[in-house]
Parts: C-alpha cells; structure tokens; sequence
C-alpha cells in the first residue's frame, strides 16, 4: 500500500519504463553495424570508421522514412484543426496489430495490410473526430489536449486489455534478407517498408494538391471562416483530415509490425517521434515531415552509437526542447500545405 | 475578518483530523494535501495565466530526488524540503526564461517532454541518484503511528502554504496582469505589464511548493524511482483537478482534489485493471458536461466568488471566450 500512491496508471507507468528499449535497441539491425554500435573500442580503428559512419546513416535513413509516415498525419491534424492528438500514437500501436492479425490469420503481407488497417483507422479517426472532438474544437489548446490524453487512455488501456502488454512480432515466411549493396548491409525489407511510407507520404502530398477535397482541406487550414463562406462544409472538413492522420498512422503501423516489436506500450513512444518530427521539420507541411522524419532517424542512429541506443528518444526530446527554444517553426520553416 | 476566523476553523479542524483518524484515513489525508499542493500550483501558470503547462511531474521528480539525495546524505528533513523547493523554483526560472515565450501547443509540448528529458538523465546518472534501481531514503525511528501525522501535519502545511500563495497571487498586482495575459499577451504588453517577467514569476511560483511535495513524498515513501515520480499522470492529474474544480478560481483546485481523490479511491478501487480507461472516462466526461468545473455551475447563483479582487468574478465567462 505504502510503495507508491502515486502509481496509478501502470499502463503508462510500466510503458515509460521498458519503452525505449525495445525500439531504440533496433536502429542497427543485421550486419556488422549493430555490433559496432555496442562495441566502441571498434571506433578506435582508423580503417573502417567511414564505412561504419555509411552503414549507420543508412539505417538512419531507413528508419526516417518511416517516422515521416508517422508525423505526417499528426502534422495535418495539428497544422488543419489546432488540435494536439495524443492518440496518434495508439492508432499507430493499432495499425501495427491490425497488421499483426492480419498476417496471422489471412497470411496478409504487411505491405498489403496497409489499405486494412488505413481503412480502419479511417473510419475510426473520421468517428472519434465527428463524434467526439468536433465538439470542443474551438475550445482553448488545453482542453483538446487534455481530450484526446483522456481518449488515449481509453484506448490505451482497451488494447493492454485485449491484446496484454506482452511485444509480438510479425515473421515472414519469406523475408527479403540483406543484400549487400557498395559495402553497405541494405535490410531489403526495411527498404521496402521505408520506400512504401514515402511513397504513402507523397501520395497524401499530391491528394493535398490536387484533389478536390485535398484543395478543401487546405482552404480550411488556411482560414476556417472563408473556406465555410466558399461553401466548404468545415465540420466534415476536420473529420475526413483526422480520418486521412489516423489512416496514415495506421498504416505507418503495418509497416512498422516489420521493423518494431508490437506492444500497446509503444504508443507513447511514436507519439514523441511524431513530437520530434513535427518541431524537428516545422507544422504544417509534407516537406517538413519528410526532412523531419530522416533527420530524426539519422540523429537516434548516430546518437546511438555515440551515445548509447537506449538513449534514442532522449536525445530526440533534448533536441525538440532545444530547437523549441531556439527555433520554434523547425527547418523547413512553417507552411500552410501549399 | 468572517472569512480569516473561517479559514483557520478549517485548518484547525484538518489539523485535528489526526486525532480522531486511522492511518488509512490519515494516509488519505495526506495524498489530499498533497494533490491539493499540486493543483493549486499548476492553477497559476495554467488557470490564472492559461499556460497549457505539463511541466508538474518535472517539478515534482526533481523536488523528490534533490530531497532524497539531501537526505541521504545526512540533512534534517525540513532542510531536504526547503532545499527541494528552491531547487524546483530555480529550475523553473530557468526553465520558464527558455520556453515560455512559446504558446499554445508549442509550449505544452516542451513542458511535456522536459519531465521525458529529466527522467532519462536521472535513470542515466546511476552514481548520483542510483538509476533505475531507484534511491533508498533513511528510515524514521519514529514509531508508525508518528509518522504518518507527521507526514500528515507536514502535507497540509504545504497545502496551506500553497493556498496562501494562491491567495496573494489572485488579488495581487501579478494576478491581475496574469489574468490580463490570458486574455490577450499583446494588449496585455502594451499596457505596459511586463509578460515575460510575470509569467517566470508565474512558473517559478507553480513549481516552488510542487518541489517540496516532491521531496515529502519522497520522505514519506522511503524509496523513489524515476519512472514513479517522472510520471505524465503527475503533470496530468493537478490538471483534471483543476479544471474539475474550476481553473482560474481559488477554491477550484482544492474542490477538485477533493472530489477527484474520492473517485480515485471508489471507482479505481473496484475497477483495478481499468482504471486508466475510468481516469480517462472521466476527463472525456468532465470536458464535456462541467467544461468550467464545480465552480462554474455555482458561479451563476453567487456572482460575489471568493476571488473577487479587481473585478475578476465579472471576467472570468470572458476569459474562456477569449482562449478559443
């Protein structure tokens, strides 16, 4: 009784724990990069020190693909309605286990799994929006935040409860492997996943640019009150972009069920790296997401050999505190999704 | 004069609650002084200036773990948490200089993430605080019974230092520019309040007494770990409380930790496994059918609140419009 009055939320308690480990122990997957990362003495050998630095930025490289395909629905979200969505992060988890089922069941490639699990996710967002969120918008940044922080435990605690705390991972019968591309491990499984996420990421650029309801939803990030004076129906506006963030998030889910142990603890985890993404690259624009999520990846990949892999998401936050201070609207600067 | 001979009733009468109580209810007591401590800190920066702040459990940690290390090695318990606030307090001021010139989710995100940061450099800095094997405190040889007054007498101490705090705040000159700020920063600045300097007032003020809880908790555990007193939920629940209460009011927050250390310890109770889902039903609940806490309902039959001081009861429906 006396241990901790305090510890009341154990899901996200015990989540905070364990939960940089699993993930950040992953940036260096097959090859000799991973034994180099937890062997620094390696490092004091002239010799292959360049290509060590390749193969790292690489593996940086192809988990940054992959973080953009996560921020960029947040970074929609965020840029279109003002509104912080704590639960990216589960719809992310979501994906993944949609993905994880999917495959267990039907023998559904991940790769494939994305259009279930966006489908889902769609109508999931697109429900909570309308249903639930609609409700406060115009409420202060407090309120929404604290919403979807509410909506996030619901959720978070619903999927401890269904699919238990414990990390699942999806085995292909035929994975890809690696080859070996200019003296570089290339994971060809990873490459694919990360070159379908950017893929995903420029697919929701081009829907944002030219389709009809992409133009609406850009009219409506940039002034509400005369997109609806236009004849934009605003309140569907905001639902179909949650929809479209969480449908991005649950995909970005399925093809993280390859990279990443799927455990609903990782939610808080994805959430940050949206976080990161997001200030990293600068709201509101695909652009910004993009060079976000491979600056993030390549950071946590380098921070982790220099640094130690379980630091990832530190260095991450420290960057993000430290950019906030010094250069709030990211690189790339901030957009309206022109 | 009523309201002062009504004041120091009250706090006699919690004072004598020990006297009657047993050490589960006194156990009780203390977690209520101590949610209390915290709500009525973060209703400065959050209720009376409006700044979405996250930054309770990075006060909270440091007070715990300044405390504890103090105490380790050698100090008086009063020393560890006197220490533990002027540690919280200069973090803050530190900490407030750095990011309180952003706003809205910007400045709720770097809160956010600043009791992350301090919970991976604690669990990283294994000589000084033991890393996640956590830190030991000196155990009292006093006997239970004792201690759990102690504690008790101690927590609400601070609970009425805070409330007093509070008090000054609401009908000070830098309540009135605080409130000025939440309705709109520019105008507040050109009728010549100095923002940045009242709103790092505001933040060292919110973090002070959420130090010393820190440390107190820290004593009255015997044993901390990062994760424990690093946790979102320390930065979320003053939040819930509050805004349960009512944010923006003196009495809001220590309503709202009354009301919500009762559903913590009748539902949670009951419903062990889901008692994140129920926290989090009632946040949904709450924004939605008491968007102005308890106080809002009763404001409309007694429109002379407690926090009449520069008009402020006629302001506050105001304010809320303003923040949309």
């Amino acid at each position: 009784m006396k241990g901790s009055p305090l510890a009341q939320g154990v899901g996200h308690r015990a989540g905070r724990a364990s939960l940089t480990r699993p993930l950040c122990g992953h940036p260096l997957p097959e090859g000799e990069g991973s034994d180099a990362a937890s062997n620094r003495s390696f490092l004091v050998l002239p010799g292959p020190t360049p290509m060590l630095y390749a193969q790292i930025l690489l593996n940086g490289l192809l988990l940054g693909g992959l973080y953009a395909c996560i921020a960029v629905g947040f970074s929609l979200v965020w840029g279109v309605l003002n509104v912080i969505n704590i639960l990216h992060g589960s719809f992310v988890v979501l994906g993944s286990y949609i993905a994880y089922f999917a495959h267990v069941h039907w023998g559904l490639h991940p790769f494939l799994s994305i259009f279930l699990s966006g489908g889902v996710l769609f109508v999931v967002g697109y429900a909570v929006q309308r249903g639930v969120i609609n409700r406060v918008i115009a409420a202060p940044v407090l309120t929404t935040l604290v919403l979807t922080f509410g909506l996030d435990l619901i959720v978070n605690n619903g999927m401890l409860l269904a699919f238990t705390a414990d990390y699942r991972t999806v085995r292909l019968e035929h994975p890809l492997g690696s080859q070996i591309i200019g003296g570089l491990v290339v994971p060809l499984d990873r490459l694919a996943a990360m070159g379908l996420a950017v893929a995903l990421t420029v697919l929701l650029f081009f829907t944002l640019a030219r389709s009809k309801i992409g133009r609406a939803i850009v009219a409506v990030r940039m002034d509400a009150q005369a997109a609806a004076l236009m004849g934009v129906d605003v309140p569907r506006i905001y639902a179909v972009t949650f929809g479209i963030g969480a449908l991005m998030a649950g995909a970005a889910g399925s093809l993280l069920s390859l990279v990443f142990p799927i455990s609903p603890l990782n939610g808080t985890e994805f959430l940050g790296i949206a976080f990161v993404v997001c200030v990293l690259g600068g709201l509101g624009s695909i652009s910004g997401a993009i060079v976000g999520g491979f600056a993030l990846g390549a950071i946590q990949s380098f921070g982790a050999l220099w640094i130690g892999p379980e630091h990832g998401l530190t260095i991450a936050f420290a960057l993000l505190l430290l950019l906030l201070v010094v250069k709030p609207t990211g690189i790339m600067g901030r957009k309206g999704y022109e | 004069m009523i309201r002062l001979v009504l004041g120091v009733a009250v706090v006699g009468g919690a004072a004598a609650v020990p006297l009657v109580a047993d050490n589960y209810l006194l156990r009780l007591g203390t977690m209520l002084a101590m949610y209390a401590v915290l709500a009525q800190s973060w209703n400065i920066i959050g209720g009376y200036a409006g700044y979405p702040s996250f930054a309770t459990a990075a006060f909270f940690g440091l007070g715990a773990y300044a405390g504890a290390l103090l105490q380790g090695a050698g100090a008086p318990m009063p020393l560890a948490w006197a220490f533990a606030c002027v540690v919280a307090a200069a973090f803050a001021a530190l900490l407030g200089s750095a990011i309180l010139h952003l706003k809205g989710h910007y400045f709720a995100i770097a809160s956010l993430v600043v009791a992350e940061v301090l919970l991976e450099i604690t669990t990283s800095w294994t000589s000084l605080t033991g890393g996640g094997m956590g830190l030991n405190l000196p155990i009292l040889r006093i006997p239970v019974d004792a201690q759990a007054r102690l504690f008790y007498w101690s927590m609400l101490a601070l609970a009425v230092a805070s409330f007093v705090m509070a008090w000054l705040v609401a009908r000070g000159r830098i309540g009135f520019a605080l409130r000025c700020i939440k309705q709109n920063e520019d105008a507040a600045a050109m009728v010549g309040i100095d923002t940045t300097f009242t709103k790092v007032v505001a933040f060292v003020l919110s973090a002070l007494f959420v130090g010393g809880a820190g440390a107190m908790y820290a004593s009255w555990v015997f044993y901390i770990e990062p994760p424990d007193v690093y946790a979102v939920l320390t930065s979320v629940k003053p939040i819930v409380m509050t805004l349960l209460g009512g944010a923006g009011t003196l009495f809001g927050p220590i309503i709202g930790a009354v009301l919500f250390l009762i559903m913590e310890e009748t539902v949670w109770r009951t419903f062990l496994s889901v008692h994140a889902a129920v926290l989090g039903l009632i946040i949904v609940a709450l924004i939605f059918f008491l968007p102005h806490g308890v106080l809002g309902l009763v404001k409309r039959r007694r429109p002379a609140a407690p926090t009449a001081g520069h008009g402020s009861a006629g302001q506050e429906p105001a304010n809320r419009g303003g923040g949309a």
